[in-house]
């Protein structure tokens, strides 16, 4: 078992440590005569650097990839293959760690925490697909995020989820990213990673609950498509307002919409939107008002969220440690419980004062306090807007991918007919005749 | 086209453009931000001896079927007892160095003769499940020697490690993956 390099590592690394002193001695060590030579613990080292820069070099070729092949090869099966790539890379090989969307937390807590500070490919993957996106659009959960891949693969039997159904179901994703921030921030707990569901699938290990969440959302994959990545992810709730600024973006048709409605039914995220004509001139004076009443309604609505999700900080303040731990000892101190727990008898041994970890929770308490506030006014904008785009109307001409909701996986390319007519497998006749 | 709308296309396409470059610069100051704020190394879990208290959620809690966290042997603090508390279970009225005695759960403790009165101790790893009954043992009766580490060529590195968020000492810290093992030291150096 004990390996020879080890050995010599591990001497030399307690030749270093042996300079401090402390611990308890109760038994001197023995000088031994029969010239018995003390044997070293083994030390084995983590991970090497280099293999986490090898990752950022990976996800960086595969970004650019990925936007090379959706924008310009427009070949879904390649993304498709750098999608299984990704799988079995960050996925299987990786194990689902460095991701970015569990990095919104690490970037959270360096923000906050001033000791804390993150590793500098962490701070790499959570940006790189951000930029890319502002350039390419969302070419990240096509074909890198192992989440996405996952999903995509049992995608088999797609069914349409209503916009209205879609659209509510959205704002879990946005509550998720609030909370997670929230409690990242006060360094209470890192919910995504806590909650991953599919982590424990890619390491074939783990909780059991957990392993059941990932089966469960596999499952109800199959019909609808991603689940995860369009109702859950808080990543994607931040690459979905780049990618609507995106500088470029995936189309459906490779060059003029015909309109001919092939397209329609291909998109197993309803990311398609299609052309509307203009409105009628009694819809447009009724949806006028109906926008002002929502604009006057918003502080309302703000104040109105951010008092309900208030009322929950306390629960939220139970995920942070001390807070659980101030409890505990209060129920003890008061007599209400006999038993102590292995965390109280851990704070008692330190013999840290009581009052010292009261004040403690309580100042972590009102910063929960504070930040449920805070998050129940987001989520209140958040039903705002969402409120307000559902007022407005748009004129469009064409057939068009949703900026915000299109994933770039490429699946409507084949369905368009100019698509054919780009890679030559019809004569140039489709929509040129009229 | 839209002849009749062009002064509307381009202050939205303005708007568009000014907001675009309003994100790319955040991206750019975060990434400033990152820049000064980050550390070159990863770092890794690891717990500090000092502060565990062999509650046993080491064993149950890593994501891995048989934990990251085994038990670490510190020869150099080690007293070489003959009735080692971290290997037979506290008899205290009939201590012997019966076969039954014997407290490890897995039998990962192997007790070899070194001298008279001395036996040396060794972790078996492969066996260790990371319970920490045998640490109990040795830092309520003896020298302390005996104590539960991260193995990191087990360990996944886990942006939030289960067993940490269990702890009920906090005895979980991250520590820069150059120095990944915080080692008890020896006081008669």
């Amino acid at each position: 078992m004990i390996r020879f390099g080890h050995i010599i590592i591990s001497i030399a690394f307690f030749l270093i440590v042996c300079g401090a002193a402390s611990g308890v001695e109760r038994f001197p060590p023995p000088d031994f005569e029969s010239g018995y030579e003390l044997p070293s613990p083994t030390t084995p080292h983590p991970r090497r650097n280099i293999y986490e820069y090898i990752d950022a070099v990976v996800l960086l070729a595969a970004l650019g990839l990925a936007s090379y092949l959706g924008l310009k090869k427009r070949s879904r099966r390649a993304i498709f293959v750098l999608m299984v790539f990704s799988l079995i890379y960050f996925g299987f090989w990786r194990k689902g760690c460095v991701c970015p969307i569990g990095a919104i937390q690490n970037l959270t807590l360096s923000l906050f925490d001033r000791e804390y500070a993150v590793p500098i490919v962490v701070a790499v993957f959570f940006l790189l697909p951000l930029v890319f996106t502002l350039f390419f659009g969302r070419t990240f959960c096509a074909a890198v995020c192992p989440f996405g891949a996952v999903q995509d693969l049992v995608l088999l039997r797609p069914v349409a989820v209503p916009n209205w159904l879609e659209s509510g179901l959205r704002l879990f994703a946005y509550a998720y990213l609030g909370v997670a921030i929230l409690l990242a921030a006060t360094g209470s707990a890192f919910i995504i990673c806590r909650y991953d569901p599919f982590i424990s699938f890619f390491r074939l290990s783990g909780s059991l609950n957990i392993f059941i969440l990932g089966a469960c959302f596999l499952l109800v994959g199959v019909f609808i498509g991603r689940p995860y990545c369009r109702f859950v992810c808080p990543y994607g709730v931040i690459l979905r307002q780049l990618s609507r600024l995106s500088k470029w973006h995936v189309g459906i048709t490779p060059d003029d919409c015909i309109k001919c409605r092939l397209c329609e039914d291909s998109c197993p995220f309803g990311a398609i939107r299609v052309p509307t004509a203009e409105w009628p001139a009694r819809d447009y004076d009724k949806s006028k008002k109906l926008l002002a009443l929502l604009i006057l309604l918003l502080p309302i609505l703000i104040l109105a969220c951010a008092w309900a999700v208030s009322t929950g900080g306390d629960l939220m303040s139970r995920t942070h440690a001390t807070v659980r731990l101030a409890d505990r000892i209060n129920l003890e101190e008061s007599g209400k419980v006999k038993e102590t727990t292995d965390a109280s008898a851990a704070f008692r041994a330190t013999g840290k004062e009581v009052k010292e970890l009261y004040a403690e929770a309580s100042n972590i308490q009102a910063e929960i306090k504070t930040g449920s506030w805070l998050l129940g006014g987001f989520l209140g904008l958040v039903i705002a807007i969402k409120l307000i785009g559902h007022s407005v109307r748009r004129t469009r001409t064409d057939y068009e991918a949703d900026r915000a909701a299109c994933l770039a996986c490429g699946r409507c390319f084949e369905y368009c007919p100019r698509e054919r007519v780009r890679l030559k497998e019809t004569k140039q006749t489709v929509g040129d005749g009229e | 086209m839209m002849a009749e709308n062009k002064d509307n296309v381009t202050r939205r396409r303005f708007l568009r453009k000014g907001v675009w470059g309003a994100c790319l610069a955040g991206l750019g100051g975060a990434a400033c931000f990152l820049g000064t704020k980050s550390r070159k190394n990863d770092t890794v879990w690891q717990i500090d001896p000092y502060v565990c208290v062999q509650c046993g959620n080491c064993a149950t809690y890593c994501v891995l079927e048989e934990s990251a966290v085994k038990c670490v042997h510190v020869y150099a603090v080690c007293g070489y007892c003959q009735i080692c508390f971290g290997y037979f279970g506290p008899e205290p009225l009939d201590i012997n160095e019966g076969a039954e005695n014997q407290l490890c759960p897995t039998g990962a403790i192997r007790r070899t003769f070194v001298e008279d009165p001395y036996y040396e101790y060794t972790i078996d790893e492969s066996l260790c499940i990371g319970c920490g009954k045998c640490v109990k043992g040795c830092n309520t009766f003896g020298n302390g020697a005996l104590f539960l580490q991260v193995r990191h060529d087990r360990c996944l590195n886990c942006n939030e490690c289960s067993i940490a968020a269990a702890c009920p000492s906090g005895a979980f810290k991250r520590v820069p993956a150059d120095k990944p093992y915080l080692l008890k030291r020896v006081d008669h150096a």
